[in-house]
């Protein structure tokens, strides 16, 4: 893990482990408060620094915390942080505050951010463990925007609240609701195994099949199928 | 950023104290005794609630101010714009000037007294809740106790169906269809006849009853109290 560059690091949170496309993590939130676009932005936001913040402090702080008690610690840390972002979202931005409502509290048990700081910051240094947690945010953002913009434009018509959708369109409802949620992260799922797969078999076909004496292999029996 | 500067953050990864990585960071070597435990929590949790009272001291107040605020503007657009409103209160059936000492908020019921530029009183705005289709809905509505006439009425909360029972607070025809009505409310199918009637929602059953019934049972609690005082000229 550490002989990884910075680069890789960050990337690693935003694509290949991508918290909620590939490793399926805080699903709660992503499933929860993505029926508009705006939404999404500030949970993503909210979660972000809570993420980035505990995961630095928790890298500061990882050689004077006993390890018989650093998740007690980590939790502790994560629930400051929250506490924190809940004040400030409902001083600055009570209308937002108020659309996500109690799901703010409920990024303390988000178990994206306790896996960063327990599988990553808890063993690096303070660089290293924001880059991570950056870019795990990234991805979990990433993943939020798309559901956001998908339920958005299907169950509103809109994006960001301007009509995107021609004025005739009917909004599909569910798609706002918590079903919606879920059929949205099944196809986006689906559309992501499709994807690995479809790479991995491409590799295949690098390598041709050798095929039994006497048989023909796929490609060639094509044309005349056709014919 | 650039990737020499990675190279230098995975550089300091690797010469970090990483003695056994399976068990995380932390203190090594022996069982610590449980002062040292208790003692670095204890702390911890110090520092942590150091920082929330400090955040707490400069965001209270601001989330004090947008409810204050949300509040009159409610309040403003039920009883038709007032050019004031005081607060009072329904203890016990009476109409009070303030909570009594030594009474509870909760036992009794702030309503809001508009008055015109004139001084003479328009009505009273009236606050109430009861569950709705998927959660409690919350609405204030303005009601004038000289002709027992709803103003008009706001719904402040709620987390009805969207595109169904969620047009109890977009759906202006519904929303406009409670000025000027006689209590008791009496909610109809299309059209609403008499004074008494209002139009529900075609497929919001619930949440249209939910708003009317939250209404009666208002004025019923607080109504006989605030019919005896119209024509006051306030304080």
């Amino acid at each position: 893990m550490t002989d990884r560059t910075g680069r890789e690091v960050f990337l690693r949170g935003v694509w290949e482990e991508n918290p909620v496309l590939v490793q399926i993590l805080g699903l709660c939130p992503t499933l929860a408060v993505t029926n508009s676009v705006d939404n999404a932005i500030a949970m993503a936001l909210a979660t972000a620094f809570v993420i980035v913040g505990s995961s630095a402090l928790v890298s500061l702080v990882k050689d004077y915390i006993p390890s018989q008690v650093r998740m007690s610690g980590y939790i502790l840390i994560i629930a400051t942080f929250v506490t924190v972002v809940d004040l400030i979202m409902g001083a600055v931005a009570p209308s937002m505050s108020k659309a996500l409502g109690a799901f703010v509290p409920l990024i303390v048990v988000n178990c994206m951010i306790l896996g960063r700081a327990e599988a990553f910051a808890s063993k690096n240094r303070l660089l290293p463990s924001i880059l991570d947690a950056t870019g795990t945010a990234a991805g979990f953002s990433i993943a939020l925007l798309l559901m956001g913009s998908v339920r958005e434009i299907l169950g509103s018509g809109t994006f960001l609240g301007i009509q995107v959708m021609p004025h005739n369109w009917e909004p599909w409802v569910i798609m706002i609701l918590p079903p919606g949620g879920f059929l949205t992260l099944g196809a986006i799922l689906m559309g992501m195994s499709w994807w690995w797969q479809r790479g991995e078999k491409k590799d295949e076909a690098v390598k041709p099949r050798r095929w039994p004496h006497g048989v023909r292999a796929p490609e060639e029996r094509r044309p005349e199928m056709v014919a | 950023m650039s990737t020499d500067q990675g190279d230098r953050h995975a550089k300091g990864a690797a010469t970090s104290p990483n003695g056994s990585a399976a068990s995380g960071g932390g203190v090594r070597g022996s069982q610590p005794s449980s002062l040292l435990l208790v003692g670095t929590l204890a702390v911890l949790s110090v520092v942590a609630g150091i920082a929330i009272v400090l955040v707490h001291g400069w965001a209270q107040p601001r989330i004090e101010a947008h409810r204050a605020a949300e509040l009159r503007q409610a309040i403003e657009e039920v009883l038709g714009e007032p050019q004031r409103y005081e607060t009072r209160w329904v203890v016990d059936g009476k109409l009070l000037d303030s909570l009594p000492a030594g009474v509870d908020s909760s036992a009794g019921r702030p309503v809001y007294a508009g008055y015109a530029a004139d001084g003479h009183m328009v009505g009273y705005a009236v606050p109430g809740q009861k569950p709705g289709y998927q959660d409690v809905v919350k609405l204030i509505f303005g009601y004038d106790p000289a002709d027992r006439k709803v103003i008009g009425m706001k719904v402040l909360e709620s987390k009805e169906t969207p595109g169904l029972g969620a047009k109890i607070t977009s759906d202006s025809a519904f929303i406009h269809g409670f000025d000027g009505v006689v209590a008791p409310i009496d909610g109809v199918k299309h059209p609403a006849q008499g004074p008494h009637q209002v139009d529900m929602i075609t497929g919001a059953t619930i949440s249209s009853t939910t708003v009317i019934t939250i209404i009666n049972q208002s004025l019923e609690a607080v109504g006989p109290a605030l019919d005896g005082s119209h024509g006051g000229e306030g304080s």
